[in-house]
């Protein structure tokens, strides 16, 4: 038995018996703080005392952040152009 | 253009973003019918899974014994073995673009909304009228299929 088994006996004893399998779906509602009281419990301790859960939330976090940061796509620059014209030409009819 | 058209029917009931989203996916629609492109139902909803369908794969987990659906292959932080660096380079920007991508369309707009434009739950349903629950199943289904095409990428699975 490892450490982590271990942990996780002791984890299974107290808060009853969540797997990891179970965990990794409860994800979303976790960060959309959508939980109640004793599952969010639940949650965080499995969390504590799992790794491969821990890593897997980093990860799901780290996915998140990194699709925060993709670069927008500007329109290409004829579309940007009749844009401009279309919206100058607005202007004038309603002046 | 509907949107600087419609800019005077504007009530200031939702914020301007909800709004110019609203128009677009509306627009969308309308072309949809217009141009005659039917969708069968079936083909929208295929491949998103079903709602208890596992969103991990289920060889990830023990299939036996007492530790039975604990990680038999656990997910390797990213950070410590290999720098995040590599996902913020271009090619893990274009990998991340694909596996946006190749989701289902309903998976792909709630993911794209959410997490790449950044709005909040609420907006998102309101435009695309889903319910908050509802929302919530396919943003997770969207996000676990993301995290991992990053993961295949990232190649890195510790074996206990």
């Amino acid at each position: 038995m490892t450490r982590e088994d271990i942990k996780i006996y002791v984890l299974d004893y107290l808060a009853g018996r969540l797997t990891c399998k179970e965990w990794v779906e409860m994800v979303t509602n976790y960060l959309e703080g959508t939980m109640s009281f004793l599952p969010r419990l639940r949650f965080h301790l499995h969390l504590g005392m799992c790794l491969g859960c821990r890593n897997y939330l980093k990860q799901v976090r780290q996915t998140i952040r990194l699709m925060g940061e993709l670069p927008r796509q500007s329109p290409p620059q004829e579309i940007q152009a009749e844009l401009v014209r279309r919206f100058r030409s607005l202007k004038t009819l309603s002046n | 253009m509907g949107v600087l058209e419609g800019l005077d029917r504007f009530e200031g009931r939702s914020s301007l973003k909800t709004w110019i989203f609203s128009i677009l996916t509306n627009k969308a629609k309308t072309r949809g019918v217009r141009e005659r492109r039917c969708i069968p139902v079936s083909s929208l909803v295929a491949d998103e899974g079903d709602h208890d369908e596992p969103t991990v794969d289920p060889s990830r987990f023990q299939s036996s014994g007492h530790w039975q659906d604990y990680w038999s292959a656990y997910p390797e932080t990213w950070d410590e073995n290999t720098p995040e660096k590599r996902l913020l380079g271009q090619e893990g920007a274009a990998l991340l673009g694909q596996a946006i991508e190749a989701l289902p369309p309903r998976l792909k707009q709630i993911i794209v909304m959410r997490d790449v434009e950044g709005l909040e739950s609420q907006e998102v349903c309101a435009i695309l009228s889903v319910s908050e629950a509802n929302q919530r199943v396919l943003l997770h289904r969207a996000r676990a299929r993301v995290r991992q095409a990053l993961e295949d990428y990232m190649g890195r699975t510790k074996r206990k």
